[in-house]
């Protein structure tokens, strides 16, 4: 890289020949175009047109020209449906963030107990990870099916009050979304648990050792607070995950019933393309951008502005 | 951050353990089988569900062993279940999804390889602020750009129509969800590689270059041959990826190449008709069998792919 990281000093002292700079190294500048195209272009252009646009009263078609300020958003915060999208989205956040969390670290822990068949175990684990929301939601709707599935099952074992309908139960319905979330995702997380573990220097378990600490105990007082990187990782990946949920939605409930497991991103989506309402989709996407940054800051500034310090 | 190499998850280190039935291993055994019962129960549901007939389905219940096994419901899904007016099976959403998936793995495929080459060898003003755009902007929400996208694709496929004299457009089409899925597995991909580039020792770049070779002699020469292991990653990673997609089909493409999660989709939870619970089954294991395939096959490499997304920043 000595050849090409010279370039600062040597244009400094070629500085007076302005055209040669730009043409220095030109192959790499055109086969890097479609990354200068699509961060600026998609990633930035599109962002500020859409950000721009959910400010103006776009109806079938964009009207860059009719300015309404913030009365898309005020509608939008008073729009039944976005409400209940919104409070989905936060229950199944915070499930699926300490669920994934726990489960991921315990069978990445089990599995680190150097056990017999921990492949076949983490095969086993991670196979969901392959497959899409789609195919998670519908074989999730056939288990959840009320006549013939959980439910039935128990019942037929002699528990006849039994009921467990949750995609049919408005209240609870998020719930069973969230088990077919966990389902498919968990082994991802236990997997990056699992490669944070075998991280950790086998002295530190000797050293517990000698000292008499219980094995429970060394995971929660030594190992966890060593994995901090590890798990902060994992949450950055579990969060961006959820602010995504769409698909799942779609296949498993496809909001229902009635609006009762309705999520941010399928309220944009429809807005957009189904109700021909555009305003409203750049707002409540625009909306769902701020969410993203509300995590992705703080985080971030950790991780970044922590590294120039040392 | 973390080492997240396929090395590191290659087994436990240490002595092995003693056979011992101590109440702690039975414990241990115990929580990772019930464990692995939830995570196998729907293949289970779904292999059995397929091989059903739906008499047999209203009977029983969903973990019932099938006791007259057929595969009608397989042969049905595959050639004959319908979406709207159309009767002929998955096998159009099947043969749509390969030919979204085939070019769309090779295009972004090159494009980030050779983005992630310059980013590593080629350095120069503002590729790193680029770069870091890219991997930012892979956090934000897709429901921001899907719009404006559209726009783009429809009016440069009008450019295209009108300069070439042809009906040719972009939106609505395979060559739209194409470009879309290149831009979007772009930041992920061009990671992969500049690591990966980064990691090759610099003294062979060098070396090329005291020879004389250029920018695309060096890449098609001496990074390509020694980087086949990464490009296998990076396969695995976009053939699943990109054949779970749903919402870029939904979105970019219409009714006749509608990907095969779509057309899964739209056949399972249809309103018309009777529900057929098997055929819906064997249409759902047969989308999912792709990745799957993928995935007990590459093993190691599927791990290492989708934890280098884990490495980010």
């Amino acid at each position: 890289m000595a050849v090409t990281d010279s370039g600062g000093r040597e244009s400094l002292r070629t500085a007076p020949k302005k055209p040669n700079r730009l043409f220095k190294n030109m192959s790499a500048k055109i086969a890097s175009l479609p990354m200068i195209f699509t961060a600026l272009v998609v990633f930035i252009g599109c962002t500020v047109w859409t950000i721009y646009h959910s400010f103006t009263k776009s109806k079938l078609l964009p009207a860059p020209d009719k300015w309404v300020g913030l009365d898309q958003y005020e509608r939008l915060w008073s729009t039944r449906r976005w409400l209940v999208s919104i409070e989905n989205l936060a229950i199944y956040g915070i499930c699926s963030l300490i669920l994934s969390l726990v489960i991921g670290f315990t069978l990445a822990a089990l599995l680190d107990r150097k056990i017999r068949g921990e492949g076949v175990f983490r095969t086993i684990f991670l196979y969901p990870f392959a497959l899409s929301f789609i195919v998670t939601g519908l074989v999730w709707q056939w288990i959840l099916n009320p006549q013939f599935g959980i439910q039935k099952v128990v019942q037929n074992w002699g528990w006849e009050s039994f009921t467990f309908d949750p995609l049919n139960n408005a209240d609870i319905v998020i719930y069973g979304i969230l088990i077919a979330g966990i389902w498919q995702g968990s082994g991802f997380i236990m997997v990056i648990m699992l490669a944070g573990l075998r991280g950790i220097d086998e002295d530190i378990w000797k050293a517990t050792r000698v000292d008499g600490i219980p094995t429970w105990k060394t995971y929660i007082v030594v190992i966890i607070p060593m994995m901090r990187p590890v798990f902060v990782t994992a949450l950055v990946l579990i969060a961006s995950g959820i602010i995504k949920v769409y698909d799942l939605v779609v296949a498993q409930t496809s909001g229902g019933p009635g609006i009762a497991s309705e999520v941010p991103a399928k309220y944009v989506i429809e807005k957009m393309f189904q109700s021909q309402n555009l305003g409203q989709g750049f707002a409540a996407s625009t909306m769902m951008l701020v969410s993203v940054l509300v995590v992705l800051i703080p985080w971030a500034y950790l991780e970044f502005g922590g590294k120039r310090r040392d | 951050m973390t080492d997240l190499s396929a090395h590191s998850l290659s087994g436990p280190r240490g002595p092995k353990p003693r056979r011992r039935l101590s109440p702690a291993n039975i414990m241990l055994y115990s929580t990772l089988f019930i464990a692995a019962v939830y995570y196998l129960l729907p293949l289970y549901v779904m292999i059995v569900t397929s091989l059903k007939g739906m008499p047999e389905i209203r009977l029983g219940n969903v973990f019932a062993p099938p006791v007259d096994i057929t595969f009608e419901p397989w042969v049905k899904a595959w050639s004959e279940a319908c979406t709207g007016i159309n009767c002929d099976g998955l096998s159009r959403g099947f043969w749509n999804s390969v030919q979204i998936m085939v070019p769309s793995v090779i295009i972004s495929i090159a494009i980030a390889s050779v983005n992630g080459y310059a980013l590593a060898n080629w350095k120069f003003k503002g590729s790193e602020v680029f770069f870091t755009i890219l991997i930012f902007g892979a956090f934000i929400p897709y429901q921001v750009m899907i719009y404006p996208i559209v726009i783009l694709l429809r009016e440069t496929g009008d450019v295209i129509a009108a300069a070439t004299g042809t009906n040719f457009r972009l939106m609505g089409s395979l060559s739209g969800l194409v470009i879309v899925h290149s831009i979007f597995g772009m930041p992920i991909l061009t990671l992969l590689f500049r690591n990966y580039f980064t990691s090759v020792p610099e003294e062979l770049f060098k070396a090329a270059r005291v020879d004389g070779a250029g920018f695309w002699r060096i890449y098609f020469q001496v990074m390509l041959p020694m980087s086949l292991p990464i490009f296998v990653v990076a396969i695995i990673l976009q053939v699943t990826g990109i054949w779970n997609d749903f919402l870029f089909g939904v979105i970019y493409t219409k009714p006749e190449i509608y990907p095969m999660t779509v057309q899964l989709n739209n056949i399972v939870n249809s309103v018309q008709g009777v529900k057929e619970y098997n055929v819906n089954m064997a249409a759902t294991l047969l989308t999912g069998l792709v990745p799957l395939g993928i995935y007990f096959v590459s093993g190691k490499l599927f791990v290492r792919g989708i934890a280098a997304g884990a490495v980010k920043g």
